[in-house]
């Protein structure tokens, strides 16, 4: 193309000539660009709302127990660093049920997913990209409060390793907690266009699971069959985490009785936990194939 | 023009025997077909298979038989590179209603691989390009069913493709809409450069547009010819006239009149159009034919209601495809192995009043 042909086309339209990036790059783009959609930035003023408050409050209780461990010089966090995530996970369900349609119901519902596939990414990049800035946003709720309550804890010039340990406990438990709950939601997201289905269907499976397990987990151990207790836990996402961090990071169970599960068990608990999540991304990979264009 | 001059005698698709079937339905019968640059209209009823050959031309869909190739690369194997210099515009609604075409024809672009500040660039060009200004600042969801179109097409162009895609552009638009599309989608290719592959189910609306025209019914080619054939034997003109005291019956005089004056009538065309009866329709082979039309409805002292180009429906090449798949068939057999596009003329057109809209 000579200059002087370009010259007079110029007026009008002007030809891309510049680098085009490839696969890994739109990957990485749709991975910011839908992270940062779980926040609602890049989004309406309105669907900030709810992620910020939901952040606050989760960020809140954490700042107070810090202040009141620095006023009284107490030399312990009130919480441990691996409980928190438990005591919040009403809020984190709350979240999850509102981001994840949000991230991808919205693509199934408006027919936005055809604009994907017939561009260089593939099913693979588009799953991935979409399930990373799930649990990277549920990560960054998680672990907010966590680094509060950890520089919290130096400033009250706490235990310098003690701390450093609890807090790297937390941080493992919370994104093993951040895969498994993203997970979980995108799926049941993704099988719904509809975005109030998608919601109801978050909330219903986190709380639902939860009240059962917890409920026969009581009986169990009210009639004496304490040994049922740490195989039940098994069937709810949280008491899932509960149990892994219980075998494995230190922290004290929230089951009846303290009756968390012993190393062996919690091997299973952890497979489990790996096997979710690794179930989560093969039907969703499969979902996608259905889509295409 | 830009590029057309150095794409000149490249081949942008080719098919060969390219067939694709479904458990029940054949989508794609032994299709081969060779579209050079500019714009190509591909067209066919309702399921003829113009998406399922779109979905393959992109990589997305294997073929069950025979090969494709985009821009030299293979479909089967060269998807990923196809989709990178190749843009698509689906048919349907594709748009989120609660961001700006600004938003989402940025994020798009970078779906495509353009840094961030070029996408931002491309993105104020293109949409400056089709046609939205002011309004592209604004939630899609506020948008005319016009101006969706345009950040559709948009979308598709904002990487400087090589190629776009366009399935039923004009789909849903009033005829004032229907125009400019088409004029866009013109200006796609005279002005930007990218070569367009096009389809409708409207015959007459592509004839103004594109510089080839593919026409496939339930899988198969009916025919591939430049528009400027389709035009040719496409020219029907439509007479109308007066009765007379010398000659009560005004229309079968000049019928008389002109079979004599060896122009060919066609009989019966209009049934059941109002005034069916009264309107001769004659196919024009020249500007001479006007002119013989002229003289004889002046020598009979008639006088002329009307005399009117007639525009042709794509149903009516459908209604031929009988007699075609029997060609077509023959052609196979001989050994030829390709279906062979019908001879012009042999589809006899019905009339097409209007700019088409009728058809939806």
């Amino acid at each position: 193309m000579s200059a002087d042909l370009t010259q007079i086309h110029n007026i009008g339209y002007r030809n891309y000539d510049g680098p085009r990036l490839g696969r890994a790059y739109a990957r990485r783009s749709l991975y910011s660009q839908s992270l940062r959609g779980s926040y609602g930035l890049g989004r309406s003023a309105k669907s900030k709302i709810l992620p910020m408050i939901l952040f606050a409050v989760m960020c809140v209780p954490a700042a107070i127990m810090v202040a009141v461990a620095v006023a009284t010089k107490s030399n312990d966090l009130p919480v441990e660093y691996t409980r928190y995530a438990i005591f919040t996970q009403a809020l984190i369900a709350l979240y999850l049920a509102a981001q994840a349609p949000q991230s991808v119901s919205r693509d199934l519902r408006f027919k936005t997913v055809p604009l994907y596939f017939s561009r260089p990414i593939e099913r693979f990049d588009y799953v991935v990209a979409k399930y990373g800035a799930m649990a990277s946003a549920l990560f960054i709720l998680t672990a907010a409060p966590l680094l509060v309550l950890y520089i919290g804890s130096l400033l009250a010039k706490m235990d310098f390793a003690d701390q450093t340990k609890g807090f790297g406990q937390g941080l493992v438990s919370v994104a093993l907690l951040s895969l498994l709950f993203g997970g979980l939601g995108l799926v049941m997201a993704a099988l719904t266009p509809r975005r109030g289905f998608g919601v109801a269907a978050v909330i219903a499976t986190l709380t639902i699971t939860y009240g059962a397990v917890s409920t026969v987990q009581a009986i169990a151990f009210e009639t004496g069959s304490s040994g049922a207790v740490q195989w039940l836990g098994l069937f709810s996402p949280i008491t899932l985490i509960d149990g892994v961090q219980t075998a494995f990071l230190g922290a004290t169970t929230s089951f009846p009785g303290s009756a968390g599960p012993s190393a062996g068990v919690g091997v299973v608990y952890l497979l489990v936990v790996l096997a979710l999540i690794l179930g989560s991304y093969a039907v969703l990979m499969r979902r996608y194939r259905k889509v295409g264009l | 023009m830009v590029c057309a001059t150095t794409v000149v005698n490249v081949t942008v698709i080719a098919t060969e025997a390219l067939s694709k079937r479904f458990p029940r339905v054949t989508a794609l019968d032994r299709l081969s077909l060779d579209i050079g640059p500019g714009v190509t209209g591909l067209v066919g009823a309702n399921g003829a298979g113009k998406s399922t050959m779109i979905k393959i031309l992109l990589g997305l869909s294997p073929a069950t038989e025979g090969r494709a190739a985009v821009l030299g690369f293979d479909v089967a194997t060269d998807g990923a590179a196809i989709r990178e210099s190749v843009g698509y515009m689906p048919e349907h609604d594709c748009l989120p209603p609660d961001v700006s075409a600004t938003e989402l024809v940025v994020h798009m672009a970078r779906m495509s691989g353009l840094p961030p500040t070029a996408a931002r660039e491309r993105t104020a060009d293109t949409l400056r390009h089709v046609g939205l200004y002011e309004e592209r600042y604004r939630p899609i969801g506020g948008y005319s069913t016009g101006m969706k179109q345009r950040v559709k097409l948009a979308q598709a162009l904002v990487h400087d493709p090589k190629l776009v895609l366009l399935d039923e552009p004009t789909n849903g638009l009033d005829p004032v809409g229907r125009d400019e599309m088409l004029n866009l989608i013109r200006r796609v290719y005279t002005e930007f450069g990218i070569s367009v592959l096009v389809t409708s189910h409207l015959l007459g609306e592509l004839e103004r547009t594109c510089d080839h025209v593919v026409v496939i019914d339930g899988g198969k080619l009916l025919r591939s010819s430049s528009t400027s054939d389709f035009t040719q034997n496409t020219a029907t003109l439509a007479v109308e006239v007066t009765d007379t005291d010398t000659h009560p019956d005004g229309t079968r005089a000049l019928r008389e009149a002109l079979t004599a004056a060896g122009l060919s009538l066609h009989v019966g065309e209009e049934d059941g159009l109002p005034g069916a009866g009264h309107i001769l329709l004659i196919e024009a082979t020249g500007e001479e034919t006007y002119d013989v039309v002229r003289d004889t409805v002046a020598e009979l002292g008639l006088g002329l209601v009307r005399m009117e180009q007639r525009r042709h429906h794509i149903a009516e090449v459908f209604r031929a495809k009988d007699a075609e798949r029997e060609a077509a068939r023959d052609a196979l057999t001989a050994g030829d192995g390709q279906a062979v596009p019908a001879q012009p003329g042999t589809a006899e057109f019905a009339l097409q009043k209007g700019g088409g809209s009728d058809e939806r």
